[in-house]
């Protein structure tokens, strides 16, 4: 919701970077851009915040991947005896109502939720490209029909939205991924058929067709490819807003059945103990809130540098 | 102008007859047994049934009928104010919103009245300080705001203020202290995206001409910033005023769950966990409706405020 506000912003300037120099010079200005590139690259890489940012994201895709290297426990395995333990050596987290080793459960938890960030962010891509390359490649009646339908999703807030489509689809990890996804579609269509719009009047397109080039081969060809860009780093931006969707319909109890723990469940679950026991709910919390904020934190950074 | 007016009112009233369609859409048409999930939420034993006892409960709610007969009589009856009936709770939609919407509107008005006060406040600290740590610091208050969890504000808040310190119940509605937590947990996010926008927008009237004028003549910063930049600044974040009504309907949702507060929010939760489908189609609605008025308030007052825009269409609708 709130990045919403952001995304106009940030496609206008990089639309801008792109556009000035491939308009005038593409063979020099691809050239200039790719040793550009690499300067301001390194120098993010000497700033400590961007490096800690990195690693956290890293760590985060890295449990998603193979939770089973990073775990000290096993994530579903309860000793009664060990039962809500404060964080400690022998467990980092500390531990559950039932004695499970909580940081082992957050690191397993981080397969389901990157995996349901993942494939919301991939439905968004997809959907929203294929609206947008369509609405803006076609134009006229279509493209106003589509921008219309665009306008009324972007009127529901999203998490109602999302509420409306789990309530259709049952729970779990992918009916929650759906309507994230879902819900990041009319974003997406919006930024891509404005992309789409830029392309399409560029001299290129013109000598394409004016070649003969058939329209199929000019979409994929020419016209995809080179208004995808802007997209792409959406999809970056709004994966920290997707996780927080996913932690947040999880935490309300949509997500995954129990015993399988996404963040937002994990979360969830402390409540209960929260008096006696406060690290269950608040630690993973901050796992969360440390990798959205890191998230955002490397994509302004990339941002800024764009400039 | 009243051209302006009526053009304005026409797309409101479009575009929340467009929501109403799309939630009709997703909760009637997408699941591929609605009668199962609505048999179901009648508290209706789905598998034990015979065809014929199966093909009476779908009459009984009208689900026999074609989509677009259904869809027009429940549009008609929507507009008269007639959502249906809960299949939960088995009275009607209308009568349960109307008990829990007082506590959901009083709840959001503080909210947005904190997040006023804390998006402003933070976004003058950022400007006015001088440049340092204490200015890069505050500068960053807004990225983290938006990027922590909501519900885990509101737990982290509850076990300093209502667990460690006994200063606010952690739960319940009893009083004004009941409203301070949960208030400022959805004021958060929402102050966090209002400062990032001020911030920005003082960041371009601070170069304007006019400002160095204002100082120039001896004005201090302080006094330059209240009477000549804030008016000039404040003017584009009115433009994000119904986002920022859509985040807070939605940050009740989780909010009321976290606090265990009876409102909107906590019915809407409620009413998924249930597949109570009319309860959640109207939730929807609702909310949109909200949405839009907002934006239709804020669409009819920008004219006044900025005389400049009454001719020229607005290029896009935030």
């Amino acid at each position: 919701m709130t990045d919403l506000l952001e995304k106009p912003a940030v496609d206008v300037r990089i639309e801008r970077t792109d556009a000035a120099p491939a308009a005038t010079a593409p063979l020099a200005a691809s050239s200039a851009k790719r040793s550009r590139s690499r300067g301001p690259i390194a120098a993010l890489l000497r700033r400590p915040g961007v490096v800690l940012a990195l690693a956290i994201v890293l760590f985060a895709l890295l449990t998603a991947v193979v939770p089973q290297l990073f775990a000290t426990h096993d994530p579903t395995a309860t000793a009664p005896a060990d039962r809500l333990l404060p964080p400690g050596f022998a467990h980092w987290f500390g531990t559950d109502e039932v004695g499970r080793d909580l940081y082992s459960r957050v690191v397993h938890g981080s397969t389901l939720t990157i995996a349901a960030t993942a494939l919301a962010i991939g439905i968004a891509l997809v959907g929203g490209l294929a609206l947008g390359v369509f609405a803006g490649f076609v134009g006229g009646t279509a493209d106003a029909a589509i921008m219309r339908v665009v306008d009324v999703f972007l009127a529901i807030p999203g998490l109602l939205l999302a509420l409306a489509i789990v309530t259709a689809l049952g729970f779990g990890t992918l009916p929650v991924a759906i309507a994230v996804g879902v819900g990041i579609i009319p974003g997406f269509a919006r930024t891509t058929r404005a992309e789409v719009l830029r392309v399409k009047t560029l001299p290129y397109i013109e000598a394409a067709r004016a070649g003969g080039a058939s329209w199929g081969r000019i979409l994929f060809t020419h016209v995809l490819p080179n208004s995808w860009g802007p997209v792409v780093v959406l999809a970056v931006l709004d994966f920290g807003a997707a996780i927080l969707a996913v932690a947040a319909l999880s935490f309300l109890g949509f997500g995954a059945a129990p015993p399988a723990a996404e963040w937002g469940t994990l979360i969830s679950n402390g409540r209960n103990y929260l008096v006696t026991a406060p690290w269950v709910s608040l630690l993973p919390g901050l796992f969360v809130a440390a990798v959205v904020l890191s998230l955002n934190h490397l994509a302004k950074s990339l941002e800024e540098v764009q400039r | 102008m009243s051209r302006y007016v009526l053009s304005r009112i026409g797309q409101a009233v479009l575009v929340l007859w467009a929501a109403y369609t799309v939630t009709f859409v997703i909760l009637y048409l997408l699941p591929s047994d609605p009668v199962a999930i609505m048999l179901s939420a009648n508290n209706v034993e789905v598998d034990s049934l015979t065809a014929e006892q199966r093909d009476a409960a779908v009459a009984r709610l009208g689900l026999d009928r074609p989509v677009w007969e259904q869809y027009l009589g429940m549009l008609g009856a929507a507009l008269r104010g007639d959502f249906g009936t809960s299949f939960a709770k088995q009275i009607p939609v209308s009568e349960l919103l109307a008990q829990r919407l007082p506590a959901t509107v009083t709840l959001s008005a503080v909210a947005v009245g904190f997040a006023l006060v804390g998006g402003v406040a933070t976004a003058f600290g950022a400007t006015l300080l001088p440049r340092g740590r204490v200015a890069s610091f505050v500068r960053r208050l807004p990225a983290a705001g938006v990027s922590v969890p909501n519900f885990w504000i509101g737990l982290l808040l509850i076990q300093v203020f209502a667990f460690t310190l006994g200063w606010f119940p952690a739960m319940g509605s009893e009083g004004w202290q009941s409203y301070v937590l949960p208030a400022v947990t959805m004021a958060i996010p929402t102050a966090a995206v209002l400062a990032q926008v001020l911030i920005r927008s003082f960041d371009d009237t601070l170069d304007e001409p006019y400002i160095a004028t204002a100082r120039a003549k001896g004005l201090s910063r302080f006094a330059v910033q209240v009477r000549h930049a804030f008016r000039n600044a404040a003017l584009p974040t009115l433009t994000i005023l119904g986002l920022l009504v859509g985040a807070t309907v939605t940050g009740s949702i989780v909010v009321e769950t976290v606090f265990s507060r009876h409102g909107v929010g906590r019915l809407a939760q409620e009413s998924v966990l249930a597949q109570d489908i009319p309860v959640v189609q109207a939730i929807v609605v609702l909310a949109a409706a909200a949405f839009v008025v907002v934006n239709l308030i804020v669409d009819l007052l920008y004219p006044l405020l900025d005389p400049r825009i009454a001719r020229t269409p607005r290029v896009s609708r935030a």
